[in-house]
Parts: structure tokens; sequence; C-alpha cells
């Protein structure tokens, strides 16, 4: 087993082996999630700042959750509700939380690199839960637990990523991960979306959506990010959806033990079918439940860490 | 290279599994309640051993679980994070007799995380402790019931245990640095 870091910033950095041993761990605590009492006292005394700064639902709830099934003390940071509304900067924010003898920060903010300038800043061990457009290291550890745990290995596995890749921190984690698990990796989605750069990360960028999900042993659909897009980068949710969304006609076409996979919160009948994100081939609530292990498999992992952090970039 | 002394051979070992068995058998009238536990790593292929004769004793077959004590230890914050194996206990252990199992017995801090662990799932009647190998320097008030062979050694010395491994013959091997 090897992991001796105390952070978790990003998956570029991280070795294969790394990523193997968060799989590992996380499936010992995904068997206690179905257990009668599902808390083990792991970080009993530990105290967990969640520094959400950009507003976030279900990360937050899922590392709560595995924070409290872990037995940490917690506390919950939003931005609406904090002293950054009053013109505070992050560092500041940071080390009069830490003031408080807090020991872990699970920061989600909309600046790339604000979770590796904290960890330079201070002493607890910081967690990226989506920093800007950069990276979302857990979704990308949880998409490879569902893929290893329902296809039994990642290597050689052909996986299509379709949908806006440009603005999705979800897609860049996951490439890294793929690739360096031995994935061929596909990306897919409107021209302005999918720019050819991504290629030098070490997978393949199609416009022919056929052509993409063909041979796909996992379809990992992602969403339009509205909010994130200064300009309209395509005619209509309607067009974007009969060009690229995952309708009944498409998955008819596609290998029968594909798995969909969407890391939420999906939009019906835009880039999903309804009744696909239903179907027996959708892994998308196991993802959630998966994420809940994966989580308390990192903060454990980093609570041991003690070594050099090696942050890539 | 360590100096190592071979403390236990493949029939000595042998022997005191079935011995080990005999007493529990006879330590536990009532065999319907006993149910066995393996302490991950080197717990598990021994309490598989001894479940194997204890069902010949007994007539019947007896359920064996496993159990990682890694989320239960109470020095994580002194050491990298452990190799967590998994925990399988298909069986509901209230009003049991658990019989935790493993190789070595140290400072007894493994067993008392077990005992925190077997909480988790319910509530035994009464927990026993069986092992291979005692080392003494405990640092805990815990006592093995079922000892395979009491091994005078000192805090800087090892004890290795090869029990079920492919390739290598069954044996206890104590090493100094």
């Amino acid at each position: 087993m090897t992991w001796n870091r105390k952070h978790l910033l990003d998956i570029e950095s991280l070795s294969p082996e790394e990523i193997m041993t968060v799989l590992d761990t996380a499936r010992a605590f995904k068997a206690v999630g179905e257990r009668a009492i599902k808390k083990v006292p792991a970080l009993r005394g530990k105290t967990v700042v969640n520094l959400f700064v950009e507003p976030s639902t279900r990360t937050r709830i899922s590392f709560e959750l595995a924070e409290q099934r872990l037995s940490a003390d917690i506390i919950n940071f939003t931005a609406e509700a904090s002293s950054l509304k009053k013109g505070e900067t992050l560092r500041d924010t940071a080390r009069n939380l830490e003031a408080l003898n807090t020991d872990f920060i699970v920061i989600r903010h909309s600046a790339s690199g604000a979770p590796h300038f904290l960890a330079r800043e201070i002493n607890s061990s910081v967690i990226n839960a989506g920093d800007g457009a950069h990276e979302h290291p857990t979704q990308a550890l949880l998409d490879m637990f569902t893929i290893r745990e329902r296809k039994g290995q990642i290597s050689g596995l052909n996986v299509t990523i379709l949908g806006d890749i440009l603005y999705s921190r979800v897609a860049r984690s996951d490439i890294w991960a793929l690739t360096k698990l031995g994935a061929n990796v596909t990306l897919c989605g409107p021209s302005t979306l999918v720019p050819k750069e991504f290629e030098r990360m070490g997978c393949r960028v199609t416009y022919d959506v056929e052509e993409a999900i063909r041979d796909a042993d996992i379809i990992n659909l992602l969403r339009i990010q509205h909010e994130r897009q200064r300009k309209t980068m395509f005619p209509s949710l309607g067009e974007y959806s009969k060009l690229f969304g995952l309708s009944k006609a498409r998955l008819a076409r596609t290998k029968p033990e594909v798995l969909i996979m969407h890391p939420g919160p999906i939009n019906r009948g835009v880039e999903i079918d309804s009744q696909i994100a239903d179907c027996a081939r959708s892994v998308i609530l196991e993802q959630v439940t998966n994420g809940l292990a994966v989580r308390m498999a990192v903060l454990f992992l980093v609570n041991g860490g003690k070594g050099p952090q090696g942050v890539a970039g | 290279m360590p100096e190592t002394t071979v403390i236990l051979n493949e029939a000595s070992i042998q022997r005191a599994v079935v011995r080990i068995a005999h007493e529990i058998a006879e330590r536990n009238e009532v065999s319907q309640e006993v149910v066995l536990v393996g302490i991950q790593r080197g717990g598990v292929p021994l309490a598989e051993r001894l479940g194997r004769i204890l069902a010949g004793i007994w007539g019947h077959s007896l359920p064996t679980g496993k159990l990682d004590v890694s989320m239960h230890r109470d020095d994580l914050d002194q050491r990298l994070a452990p190799d967590v194996q998994p925990t399988v206990i298909p069986f509901d252990i209230t009003g049991k007799t658990v019989v935790l199992v493993d190789d070595v017995l140290f400072n007894g801090r493994t067993a008392r995380a077990a005992m925190d662990a077997l909480n988790d799932f319910g509530r035994p009647k009464r927990i026993q402790l069986a092992v291979l190998v005692d080392r003494g320097h405990r640092e805990l008030p815990i006592k093995a019931d079922f000892v395979g062979k009491n091994v005078p050694t000192s805090p800087g010395e090892s004890v290795r245990v090869v029990l079920d491994e492919s390739g290598h013959a069954d044996e206890v091997v104590l090493e100094k640095p």
C-alpha cells in the first residue's frame, strides 16, 4: 500500500498505485455503510471544516456524511453567510478557522488552484472538493471505484466522456485518472466545448457522437454548465439534446453491456433521455453511494499522511 | 540480515491448533452458540483452520467471519493509514460466544480494537480470545483464553507467522533486529 500524502489536491499528481490504494480502502468503507451501525471511530476528536466558497449540495452532503460516519466534528462554512462576503481574503478565512485547531479543510472554490494555495498556507490537511474548471478529484475517484466494481478493471476499457468538457473539472480529473489506469478515453461534444487541445492529455477527441459511443464500455455524460459559460457556446439546449443527447435511439446502437454514468445533477431531456437515467445500465445512483465510501477513504488516508506532497503544476 | 529462530514448525503448529480447538470445545458446552472471528490478516487462516477442526469435534460446521480493526485502532495518528482488509461477518453475533482469533498477541491494542469493532455488529454473550503465540509486553489489561505457545521476547524483536501461504511451509519465526 502506498499513501503518504497529507492532502488530496488533484488527480494529476497521483500515481496509479495511489489511486488504487484509495479504491481498495473505499471498498472497506463501503461495507461499513451496509452495516446496521454505519459509524466508525477513525477520526474521533478530529475537526473538519467544510469550506464551500462556491455553492454545492451533493458534494457537501456527501463529505458531511462521510465525516460524521468517521466520528469527526464538523464546521460548515458557506460563502453566502460568511465573512468572505465582507471582504476577508481566503487566506485569512482559513487561518482564522485553523486558529480553532482544525485538522482538515475540505474546500470547494470557483478559483482553480485555491486548494493548492491553502495547502501551502496552513497546517491542516486540505481536500479539494472542486476548484474552478481545474479538478474534482473525489468525483474521479468515485467514478473509478464504480467502473472497477462493475467491470472488474479499468485498464483496456473504452470510456467516452460526452458533453461540456471545456468547463468541466470532472472531465479533467476523470481524464487524468482513466489515462493513468490504462483506459482508452474518447471525448465528444460540441466543438466549442471540446477543444482539440485535450488530446495532449492522452485522449482522443471526436465530434461524431455515433462513432464516439459505438464501442464504448462506459459513457460518462456531463451536464451543460450554464453557470460557467460566459457566452453561449451552442445555439440552444434543444439543439444540444438533438445532436449530442443520449436518446433511446442512440443507446440502441451501443454495446449491450455499456454503463451510463453521470456526476449529477442530471438535466432530464437535455444530455440524457429521462428513461435512460433510470434504466438498468445507468449507475448514476451507485455513483452517489460510492462517493460516500470514497470520501471516507480519502479522509482516513490523509489523516495518516505525513510525507512530502509533490504538488503538480 | 536479522537473526532468526524457528519457534514452531509445521507439526508443532498443527498440534497447538488442535489443542486450542479441543480447549474451545471443552470450555463451550453449547456448541451452537460458538462463532469464530479471525482478525485480519494473520488471524483469518488460523480461524478457518480452527473451524475445520471444531467441525470435526462437534459434528457441525460453525460460522466463521473475518474482522479488520484498522478503523478502530487507537494509534491512527502515529502511523500511516493502515492497509484496510475486508470485514465479513455474515451472521448475527448477538447472544453468541465469539472466539476472536489472532496469530500473535503482543501489546493487546489489536484485541481491544477488535472488541470495539465487534460492538458495531451486535452484543455477544461473551468474547473469548485465541492466539497462536503470546509474546508478552501487554499495554492493556487483556489476556488470551487459549494460547498455542507462550514465547518470551524483547520489545525490539518481531514474531513472524507463516500460515497457509502457497509455496511456504507453515512456521513461526522469531526475528532479532
